[in-house]
């Protein structure tokens, strides 16, 4: 047992799967370089001069390695492209959407895609480029499998069953759940380390995890809204209000079963999502609920989401932009009330 | 794990042997009466869907295919008949595909513009143009990994070049020297705009050089031509000098796509055209050789009809999906 953050954690499950099986290999832009960086987020730190081969440096040509990742996939390799930053992935979703997604059910089920896409996401004081919630883009899209990493134990244990699923799956990590300490440490990081244990384990791919219990109002979130949403729930027991903290973590498919306990218990939803209101995956959660387990609420669905801006540059106004622990608690005691 | 042979691949057969010659032949017969049933099939209206036709480009497809051995593939797009049929489709799981069987080669999930065929070294056919050009660098990537001897051929047109994908792909192909012949049938119009609007070199093999990889261009409809390049570049993938670009000159004899007429391919330019069908061209040089009489000729164009007849009565009969279907080949 040892005590990591998520990138350290990443970098391990993406070691162990290397080893364990030789068709595992990693894509991606500043992965591999020696004196550099193991990727943005240190990720890779370390790992070409283990895997010798085996760590590919591509040139800045998004949808060039994503499209080489489907094609090495479909012959047997299990590629894992890293995209720099998520915003990124508009380049590479021809290949996404349309190859990687779309291969099994175009070829009548005789084609495999068993390939990682990592992309890390969140407004972090870099504007409107470097920042933008993409899950959303994602999660509608049939045929991939969408995830959200927001400890560093569901991180290595989400990226090793991602690896070892036979489909496409897209790994959503938050630039300031990395880690809060060390040279690429983000102003604004949030602590998401776990104990990770010694032994091999994988995270499934369809499960939600119920973060704190409640009884007077579910909230759910993920990512960096998942900590903000704990950090609500803390004020608001406080105050008497009892709220059950839900990381959806997995964001295609949904875990309706776990969200629907919840919803039966409280009748209440508070739903945070960072990236803007309109044509969110809280959007689409919210739907599902109401068709779902509508009859059991007892007062509508209540959104917390970004403003439908671009993510600014300024910190009082990203800050402004950006749900955080006080609104999303403010929902909670408005919700609670009726 | 791809379908790769342990051993080096066996020998390919003599070019200039006379059965191989006579099996060239057979396959451009076969993809021509084939579209044009197919087409036929179309405007009757018994056929779902679209389709976009190879006629006139027969030579590309066979001379390339007949380069390549069993375990090596090839990347296709909306335009796939040919190079189908030329890999070893048959044409009854292509029939079957195209009337939306679940006997078809996907099932009746894919249909014209999606057909493949993984038992056989075609992956589904890929159309959004250029999306097939990283696939394959990324294939032959995975070749290179395996330590396999495989090269995959992947086909695309002349408007492929003007996309991203294409800089992207045969780029990291090139720096990597990875073993994909790239193969460009230039018909000299992406859907009906002709190359010299949207390419101030139209030279689209010079290409390679920018890239630092070998270019070749070749007669697109003379199939020996077509598949001696061919041999060649996919010898060069073979041995790690990888990758090659053939730029094969051709000529669509039929509309885009449905019922297009064709009305912007100026008449003395379509008839320069069909004066080199390959088909034409590759008949009279096997019957100058005195490989083969008109009577042969004949013959074979009679069996290959009567095999598509069977074909179709087969395909109009073959089992349709039933709704249970709809949601079945998501997720492995």
């Amino acid at each position: 047992m040892k005590r990591q953050g998520i990138a350290e954690a990443l970098r391990d499950g993406i070691a162990e799967e290397m080893t364990r099986d030789e068709r595992v290999f990693c894509i991606g832009e500043d992965i591999g370089v020696p004196g550099g960086w193991g990727g943005a987020f240190t990720v890779t730190l370390g790992l070409a001069e283990k895997f010798p081969g085996r760590i590919i440096d591509t040139p800045i040509a998004e949808l060039g390695f994503t499209g080489m990742a489907v094609g090495a996939a479909m012959m047997g390799m299990r590629p894992i492209a890293d995209m720099q930053y998520g915003d990124f992935l508009f380049l590479a979703s021809d290949q996404l959407i349309n190859n990687a997604a779309k291969m099994r059910y175009m070829s009548g089920g005789t084609v495999k895609v068993p390939m990682v896409m990592r992309a890390p996401i969140g407004a972090t004081g870099r504007g409107s480029q470097h920042a933008q919630s993409m899950e959303r883009y994602f999660t509608g899209v049939p045929g991939l499998k969408v995830v959200a990493v927001s400890t560093a134990y569901d991180a290595k244990g989400m990226l090793k069953a991602a690896v070892r699923d036979d489909n496409p799956v897209m790994i959503f990590e938050h630039k300031l759940l990395y880690g809060s300490k060390g040279a690429r440490a983000e102003p604004g990081a949030v602590d998401a380390t776990s104990e990770i244990p010694d032994g091999d384990y994988t995270v499934p791919l369809d499960r939600a995890a119920v973060r704190r219990p409640g009884t007077d109002v579910t909230v759910l979130g993920w990512l960096l809204m998942a900590h903000f949403a704990a950090a609500a729930a803390g004020t608001l027991a406080a105050e008497g209000i009892s709220a059950e903290v839900i990381d959806v973590r997995s964001l295609s498919p949904i875990d309706y079963e776990t969200i629907g306990e919840s919803v039966r218990k409280t009748g209440r939803v508070v739903i945070v999502e960072e990236g803007p209101k309109t044509g969110g995956v809280s959007a689409e959660i919210c739907a599902g609920i109401m068709e779902r387990f509508g009859d059991h609420l007892q007062a509508p669905v209540v959104r917390v989401a970004s403003a439908d801006v671009p993510v600014p540059f300024t910190p009082i106004l990203e800050n402004a932009y950006r749900p955080d622990a006080a609104r999303i608690a403010q929902a909670c005691r408005d919700l609670a009330g009726r | 794990m791809n379908g790769a042979s342990a051993a080096n691949p066996p020998a390919l057969p003599d070019p200039q042997d006379r059965d191989f010659l006579l099996g060239l032949y057979g396959t451009m017969v076969l993809i021509r009466e084939f579209e044009e049933r197919v087409k036929f099939l179309f405007l009757e209206g018994t056929m779902p869907g679209t389709i976009h036709q190879c006629q006139g480009q027969e030579a590309t497809a066979t001379g390339v295919c007949a380069a390549l051995h069993a375990d090596d593939w090839i990347t296709s797009t909306f335009r796939g008949h040919g190079h189908a049929l030329a890999k070893g489709l048959t044409v009854q799981e292509m029939l079957d595909e195209l009337f939306g069987a679940t006997t078809g080669c996907c099932k009746g999930k894919g249909g014209s513009m999606h057909m493949g065929n993984m038992a056989k070294g075609m992956v589904p056919g890929i159309a959004i143009v250029a999306g097939g050009i990283p696939l394959a660098a990324g294939m032959a990537l995975a070749f290179k990994m395996q330590r396999t001897q495989q090269v995959v051929a992947c086909f695309f047109g002349d408007g492929a070049v003007a996309e991203g994908a294409f800089h992207e792909g045969v780029n990291m192909a090139a720096i990597w020297q990875l073993p994909v012949v790239f193969v460009c049938e230039n018909n000299l119009y992406g859907a009906s705009t002709r190359i010299d609007k949207v390419m101030k070199n139209p030279r689209i093999s010079d290409r390679a050089a920018a890239y630092g990889f070998q270019g070749e261009t070749v007669d697109g409809n003379d199939v020996l031509a077509v598949h001696a390049a061919a041999r060649r570049a996919a010898e060069a993938c073979r041995t790690g000098q990888g990758p090659v670009l053939l730029e094969l000159l051709t000529y669509r004899r039929t509309g885009h796509s449905r019922r297009d007429a064709c009305h912007y391919q100026a008449k003395d330019e379509r008839e320069a055209w069909f004066s080199r069908d390959p088909i034409t061209r590759f008949a009279t040089q096997l019957l100058a050789r005195g490989d083969i009489t008109p009577a042969d000729l004949d013959a074979i164009k009679a069996r290959i009809d009567s095999q598509i007849t069977q074909g179709v009565e087969l395909a109009k009969q073959a089992p349709q999906p039933t709704l249970a279907d709809l949601t079945t080949d998501v997720f492995a």
